[in-house]
């Protein structure tokens, strides 16, 4: 468990957060400049707060009395840039942390290397990796130093979105896989709710939502944040089918959902997330519609922006799904705490990119 | 071979990379240090150790190895306590010749180590403090192996220099055959004798060939370095 209170002022931007971040992985976001980074470089030792408290479980990292350097925090660290040596081969770097990582269990390189399919990878030089080599090399050389924490700053930002998606599956290994809390920060909606098993908000230096990734991201409340056009929801479910014109059923407790095809057995967890705007409402089960999932729903709430638009909360089965419509079929619809309706989710809104584990 | 320089010549030719030799090795690892404190670290004097550095590169020749028979002298402050305390004597002898060698090369090293430091990606640095690197090992693991073209670059200048010293070397440690004197003051000498000029001329050919063979093994190492660290 990590707990961190961090006040700080860079110019006149005021930083002020206080979050937990239990095992499993942490996301923290927020947007370009909402203080991100900063929180992160206090966690790893390389920027001195001016105030707060840092703490790793009972081991204290920083408070008013003390300030360990980094190299005695045993915080591993990705960066967003990897920063591997590049006179160091690709093991070299991997095993640069063991020299100085106390005796103990930990994860041996053979593991890390399968974990991250970098065997092929190890008697080269880093120059010549891609950048998503290059950000698996860099998360192995980290948790082969036995970190007690592991910090993700933006692993993903500078790779391209074709290698986005060969690093995230090792992300989930990761989160899946290892001992540690990690706390990884991101401003892509799509990440944290494909990784996250809890999202701390930030938002101009605060924090304005803590929670389950589920919880946060469709929590109305949240979209000043987020922003309109990433609200959604994360909903869990099992792989229940593969159908033979290449759907797969998915069951959960919001009920059966047919989404493109995705990889894995009968009975495999995956997490989906449904973006609001891909959420239609409808008063009555529609007919002669295209989309193929008509889920049956109740209003929990609707929150009615400046703009346009309005977001509603349906409690679909056990799950919360949000749709964004505007203010005037709200009020055409009558949409109201209670109201029974149907939500309707197109089955190609859904992207592959959006299914994780 | 033998004929073609006289055994003095000779002797001359050797004593000279001896004191070229032993004013780089003494000098290395001061001048690292000097060149990372100048590049990283911020202190009060640091103007004046930034100025103490430059002055053989500024001062006439003559003037520093004055200050040098002043202090290193066997009845210099410095000078004396080495002799008492170790019996290391400096005056008039070669060990005096590649110190004052390595303090008139020493300004060259510092800057191209200076500069190879300042150029050095701090960031690596600190991701080898966050995978548990004390600085001292930071600095010999990463920072150490980054600068390395910039340290070959340093002391190939630095040698380079210390073989071509002469106004220094010659009022500190006179001009002593067999002794102190380096190949410059051999030209010099032989210069000041009727008849020779073909002897100062061999020995001029020697001097520019060793500086060339320097600049070119200069070249060659810091690119095959480049090379490794680059992505060979």
């Amino acid at each position: 468990m990590l707990d961190v209170a961090v006040r700080h002022r860079l110019g006149n931007f005021a930083l002020d957060v206080a979050f937990r971040a239990p095992l499993g992985l942490t996301a923290l976001f927020g947007r370009s400049g909402s203080g991100k980074t900063t929180v992160v470089n206090a966690v790893a030792g390389i920027l001195r707060p001016d105030a707060g408290r840092i703490a790793l479980g009972d081991r204290v990292l920083f408070d008013e009395r003390l300030n360990l350097p980094p190299w005695k925090r045993r915080v591993g660290y990705v960066f967003q840039d990897s920063r591997l040596f590049p006179h160091l081969t690709v093991r070299q770097n991997l095993l640069y942390g063991r020299w100085f990582a106390p005796k103990g269990d930990g994860p041996t390189l053979e593991t890390v290397v399968d974990l991250l399919g970098i065997g092929a990878l190890l008697a080269r030089r880093p120059t010549l990796l891609s950048g998503g080599e290059r950000q698996r090399v860099a998360i192995g050389r980290a948790l082969l130093a036995r970190p007690e924490l592991l910090l993700m700053d933006e692993p993903l930002a500078a790779i391209d979105e074709a290698r986005k998606a060969e690093v995230l599956p090792y992300l989930e290994r990761i989160r899946d896989a290892t001992t540690v809390p990690v706390l990884y920060v991101s401003h892509s909606v799509a990440e944290v709710a494909r990784l996250a098993t809890t999202v701390v908000l930030i938002d101009g230096g605060r924090v304005v939502g803590q929670g389950t990734a589920a919880e946060v991201l469709s929590d109305p409340g949240s979209v000043a944040a987020l922003g309109p056009r990433e609200m959604g929801a994360v909903i869990e479910a099992r792989i229940a089918g593969q159908e033979a014109d290449g759907l797969t059923r998915l069951d959960g407790a919001a009920g059966p959902i047919l989404v493109p095809q995705v990889a894995g057995a009968v009975g495999t967890r995956v997490r989906l997330r449904v973006q609001a705007q891909d959420v239609m409402i409808a008063l009555n089960r529609p007919e002669g519609l295209s989309a193929l999932n008509i889920l049956p729903a109740v209003v929990r709430e609707v929150r009615i922006g400046d703009g346009p638009g309005a977001l509603v909360q349906l409690s679909v089965g056990g799950e919360v799904i949000l749709a964004r419509v505007t203010r005037r079929s709200a009020v055409v619809l009558g949409l109201a705490p209670g109201l029974a309706c149907f939500a309707v989710l197109k089955t190609v809104a859904i992207a592959p990119g959006d299914i994780g584990r | 071979m033998a004929d073609w320089l006289s055994p003095e010549a000779w002797t001359a030719v050797r004593l000279s990379l001896c004191v070229a030799f032993w004013a780089v090795v003494w000098t290395l690892p001061l001048g690292i240090a000097v060149a990372w404190l100048l590049a990283r670290r911020e202190f009060p004097g640091k103007a004046l150790l930034n100025g103490i550095v430059l002055l053989p590169l500024i001062l006439p020749p003559v003037v520093t190895g004055y200050l040098l028979l002043l202090s290193f002298g066997t009845r210099g402050p410095v000078g004396g306590f080495l002799q008492e305390k170790f019996g290391i004597v400096f005056a008039f002898r070669w060990t005096g010749a590649a110190l004052a060698a390595g303090i008139m090369a020493f300004p060259l090293m510092v800057r191209a180590i200076r500069l190879s430091i300042e150029a050095a990606d701090r960031r690596l640095e600190q991701a080898a403090g966050t995978l548990g690197a004390s600085p001292v090992w930071v600095f010999l693991t990463v920072t150490l192996p980054l600068i390395l073209p910039g340290i070959i670059a340093g002391a190939i200048l630095a040698f380079a220099k210390a073989m071509g010293e002469f106004g220094a070397t010659i009022t500190f440690v006179s001009n002593i055959p067999g002794q102190t004197q380096t190949l410059p003051s051999a030209i010099y000498a032989f210069l000041q004798v009727p008849g020779g000029y073909e002897a100062a001329f061999r020995l001029v050919l020697i001097a520019v060939l060793v500086s060339m063979g320097a600049v070119l093994l200069s070249e060659w190492v810091a690119q095959v370095v480049a090379r490794r660290i680059g992505g060979g």
